[in-house]
């Protein structure tokens, strides 16, 4: 079919396609390409140091206690090694963000909230004297009861309500009514850098620090609380970075206290390099959630109500959990128009290690449960995954949850029949159902007995469909109110200056393309300044998939400005053929340009009323599986990818944001999971916490659509997040499509999906979640015997989170 | 532990370097003697970003004491395009520059230990077969790129007459 166009000029790129444009008309190298490919780019632990100290953080062995005392054996040479506590925190122990609840270290008689919370820091000028003084300190507590499961808990981060229609008029009158509870657990980052941080001293009695980091204005904002620091007394230096997905958004501002703390007191360059046992075991992960749906839809797959209740596990302290859990309400729905809708969203505290910003942030949470709803509302009416969302999918006009108005940029149609047709969706699923109802005659159930023939592999094809909102939320870049800047020297140079920085998405490359393209020179003369808090402006945290939309849109302003001035000076004269000279004569000129609200974007953060986001980007993904049917284990074959970013600045960059989202997106539906003991992460190694290999990947085909949003003067919407929020859904309904088995929780595991098909007692629930919670999460549908020929949906009434079914409605 | 003397060869150089036997071959190279290209990112063998070629075969330099490395052949990321020059850009080897145009590398911190294990597999007559590749790069782990360009920009050196 042709698939309908919805914004008027959407585009869509395949590979190899040539890009016509003027931002795009040559897609230029990676910037630091070369460096990284040569061994010649620095990350934090390759930059040397001379004298420099080595850092440990001492960190508790329990989930919640006093820290009552701290022993130093006395028999040890103390004299080489510098102990910091919290009482060498000259300003407030507190790890500045949204909340001021986390102290940077537990003071003595405080409590210690988390497993592996820092309590101690050693320095010394060697490891091995490091690791003997470690040895010798003895920190005593006292237990306290620890809170492990959200829903137990009664300290609440943050709660929303969002309220549109009558949700309990319109389930009444629906023809069908299904419950489903959704559980996912925590996921690592796993950046292959591990955290790193040095500190040295200053002369001013300030602290300058290099690091892997994604927001350096962040850190520079927690040195000044902490230490009592002047703006000039704090600096922050983004080293190369080897991945950040949110992991180093929050948590780079404690390695950085830590070392500064050490560094002030030895009065030595102080190496905070977190090894991976430590990274896994201390730093932040994405919050566990539980998610209930009640959905009220007509015979014919329209929706009519959702009723959703959403519970996030925040861990011990509040980091940035309020503007996740805000993200995730907001995004509860799915892409899909309904009239009426309540979603009640809560962030809890337990006595588990902080959970924090990852790629998605809120959204692949809710959008997995949300997904998996809607599949099971089409499996229980008998139509197809494909038509229901085809019928309730966000078209332009329609309004959201907070009553936004989707005036432009609503591209969920076209990613969605963009990604069915490059699957071959609807062919490959009627194969698949014909060979699930051939094995359903011949008697061969999943697992039972066990199949060694060639049936034992199931093939299965699923879908999935998400939006998600581009920058930040409601009036958070109004609040940021970022500045990117843009200098021509007196030496005829053309540097950009921001603090957005490159973590392997791109910043570096796109940013000289963008503006040498406003500017009409060459890439190549434009330069990129380090991200140094001495010299670049603060641009905002590069987060939120917001630095190509928003920096960048601000960077194009900044361009337009500098041509004109120069053109202006010279006599209308093109900037590329007079900037050098105008240099020369006028000496140098600099833009800040000041990010100004998009107009028409209104949000009120009292109501949650309004238009959360400027814009939204849209995601599909068709997911193609195998499913062993002995040992349930998942091989995931192919994804098709199709993601609507706005506007493509660099097809290269943008796809490969498309591919490693994915990836990510698998791992944590099929392999990826921490497993808690007391508050432990369990599995805090590399040997334990499983991620893709080259082998477990599956061949990932990216197609970029584009639907330009006006606000941003290059119509981008960014694309790092996006793909994150559609590849689990995908997984669980192609498996759902081999074996007749709903999973509720992620990661699906073998273990969940035998549990899912009757055939075992299902496993521990996600995070801290009791068997309990959500009762029906564990409910099972497995297949029905069926008739051949005829759709191979498992009969409606087998469901049994369906409360009511065609057969109940009022005649 | 009592330092001895170790002699190899690293990037066709010899060296000698003074250390523990049991000091990780990955210490002894970014630290004693300056090649910080090959990078750390688990220490237990599991990521692969300390690969070298250890006498032709792919190791985890962070598994590797230096006292097995004496005698030997080590090959780094710094030795791929020896012919570069101390101004500037370096030139790229055929496999570097099709990470550069493929898009093989972003975050960059797997890229050195994923052009090693490359550098074997073409080395040893690999080909553009997806599944080889895919094969040759298992114990190399990426976080950013979903391998997906990784494995094309291998295919295309394979292909590539240079190699």
């Amino acid at each position: 079919m042709t698939p309908r166009r919805i914004a008027p000029d959407a585009l869509v790129i395949e590979r190899g396609e040539s890009v016509y444009g003027r931002a795009r008309a040559a897609a230029p190298l990676r910037r630091e390409g070369p460096d990284k490919l040569t061994g010649a780019a620095k990350y934090a632990d390759d930059l040397v140091f001379p004298g420099a100290w080595f850092g440990a953080t001492l960190r508790s062995t329990e989930a919640h206690a006093r820290f009552v005392g701290l022993d130093l054996d006395p028999a040890f040479d103390w004299s080489t090694v510098v102990v910091a506590t919290a009482a060498d925190i000259p300003g407030d122990n507190i790890v500045s963000l949204i909340s001021d609840d986390q102290p940077v270290l537990v003071p003595l008689g405080g409590e210690i909230q988390h497993h592996a919370e820092p309590l101690v820091l050693l320095a010394a000028a060697d490891r091995d004297q490091l690791r003997a003084a470690r040895r010798n300190v003895t920190i005593r507590t006292e237990a306290l009861s620890p809170t492990f499961d959200p829903l137990e808990s009664e300290h609440v981060f943050a709660h929303y309500e969002i309220d549109e229609g009558d949700v309990e008029a319109a389930l009444a009158t629906a023809d069908l009514v299904l419950e489903g509870t959704y559980r996912v657990g925590h996921q690592e980052q796993l950046y292959i850098e591990n955290n790193a941080m040095i500190a040295m001293p200053r002369e001013d009695g300030g602290v300058e620090v290099h690091g892997s980091l994604q927001c350096p204005y962040y850190i520079h904002k927690a040195l000044k609380r902490a230490l009592r620091l002047t703006d000039a007394q704090a600096r922050v230096i983004q080293a190369e970075t080897g991945g950040g997905f949110g992991g180093k958004e929050e948590y780079p501002s404690i390695v950085a206290l830590h070392a500064a703390l050490l560094a002030r007191k030895c009065g030595k360059p102080v190496r905070m390099i977190y090894d991976r046992h430590e990274d896994l075991a201390a730093t932040t992960k994405r919050h566990p959630a539980i998610v209930t749906h009640r959905t009220g839809v007509m015979l014919d797959g329209t929706l009519v109500a959702q009723d959703i209740e959403v519970v996030m596990d925040g861990g011990a302290y509040c980091t940035l959990t309020p503007v996740v859990l805000s993200r995730g309400a907001i995004h509860a729905g799915g892409p899909y128009r309904c009239p009426n809708v309540r979603i009640r969203a809560r962030a809890t505290r337990t006595n588990t290690p902080p959970n924090g910003a990852f790629r998605g942030f809120g959204a692949p949470q809710v959008e997995f449960a949300a997904e998996v709803q809607i599949d099971r509302l089409a499996d229980a009416l008998g139509v197809s995954p494909l038509d229901i969302r085809r019928r309730n999918l966000y078209r332009k006009g329609d309004t959201t949850p907070t009553g936004q108005v989707l005036r432009e940029s609503v591209a969920a149609s076209e990613v969605l029949e963009r990604a069915v047709e490059a699957a071959e969706f609807e062919g490959v699923r009627a194969r698949t159902s014909r060979e699930r109802a051939a094995r359903s005659r011949a008697g061969v159930l999943p697992t039972s007995p066990i199949q060694s023939g060639k049936d034992r592999l199931a093939r299965g094809i699923g879908v999935a469909l998400a939006w998600h909102g581009a920058g930040f939320t409601g009036s958070g870049e109004v609040k940021l109110a970022s500045v990117a800047s843009l200098e021509l020297g007196a030496d005829g140079r053309i540097r950009i200056l921001t603090g957005s920085t490159e973590m392997g998405q791109g910043t570096k490359t796109i940013f000289p393309q963008l503006v040498a393209a406003e500017l009409g020179v060459p890439y190549e003369a434009v330069e990129i300044a380090p991200q140094d808090t001495a010299f670049v402006p603060d641009s905002g945290p590069t987060v939120a998939s917001r630095t190509a939309m928003v920096v960048g849109g601000l960077l194009i302003k900044a361009a337009q400005g500098l041509r004109l001035q120069v053109e202006t000076r010279n006599d209308g004269r093109s900037f590329a053929a007079s900037y050098r000279e105008d240099a020369a004569t006028h000496g140098p000129t600099r833009v800040d340009q000041k990010f100004e609200p998009y107009p028409h974007v209104h949000f009120d953060d009292e109501t949650y009323r309004g238009d959360a986001y400027p814009a939204f980007g849209w995601a599909a993904c068709v997911a193609t599986v195998d499913v062993d049917l002995d040992t349930a284990e998942v091989t995931v074959r192919d994804v098709v990818a199709a993601d609507d970013v706005g506007r493509v600045i660099h097809p290269v960059l943008a796809e490969g944001q498309v591919e490693g989202g994915t990836l990510q997106a698998i791992g944590y539906a099929t392999i990826e999971e921490i497993k808690l003991d007391k508050g432990r992460y369990l599995n805090d190694r590399l040997a334990t916490y499983i991620i893709p290999t080259s082998l477990d990947a599956p061949r990932i085909t990216s197609i970029l659509v584009e639907a330009p949003f006006d606000g941003a003067p290059h119509g981008a919407k960014g694309v790092g997040e996006l793909p994150m929020d559609v590849g689990a859904p995908a997984v669980v309904a192609a498996i759902h499509d081999a074996t007749g088995a709903w999973v509720h929780d992620l990661p699906a595991s073998p273990e969940r999906i035998l549990a899912a098909l009757g055939v075992t007692a299902p496993p521990t629930p996600p995070a801290g979640f009791a068997p309990g919670d959500g009762a029906a999460a564990t409910d099972t549908t497995v297949e029905a015997p069926i008739d051949a020929g005829t759709d191979p949906r498992p009969d409606a009434r087998t469901d049994p989170q369906l409360l009511r079914g065609p057969q109940d409605r009022p005649s | 532990m009592s330092a001895a003397a170790w002699r190899f060869t690293v990037n066709e150089e010899p060296v000698e370097v003074v250390a523990p036997g049991m000091r990780r071959l990955l210490d002894v190279l970014r630290e004693d003697l300056g090649l910080t290209g090959t990078k750390e990112g688990c220490g237990e063998g599991e990521c692969g970003a300390c690969t070298v070629v250890l006498d032709g075969v792919v190791v985890d330099s962070c598994l590797v004491p230096i006292c097995q490395v004496d005698g030997s052949t080590v090959e780094t990321v710094e030795g791929l395009n020896r012919t570069g020059d101390s101004r500037g850009v370096p030139p790229l080897d055929p496999l570097q520059s099709a990470f550069l145009t493929a898009g093989g590398a972003q975050c960059g911190i797997c890229t050195p230990g994923m052009l090693m294990a490359a550098r074997a597999y073409l080395d040893a007559g690999g080909t553009s077969d997806e599944d080889a590749i895919r094969e040759a790069i298992a114990g190399n782990l990426c976080r950013c790129t979903g391998y997906t360009k990784i494995i094309e920009a291998i295919a295309i050196a394979a292909a590539s007459p240079a190699r």
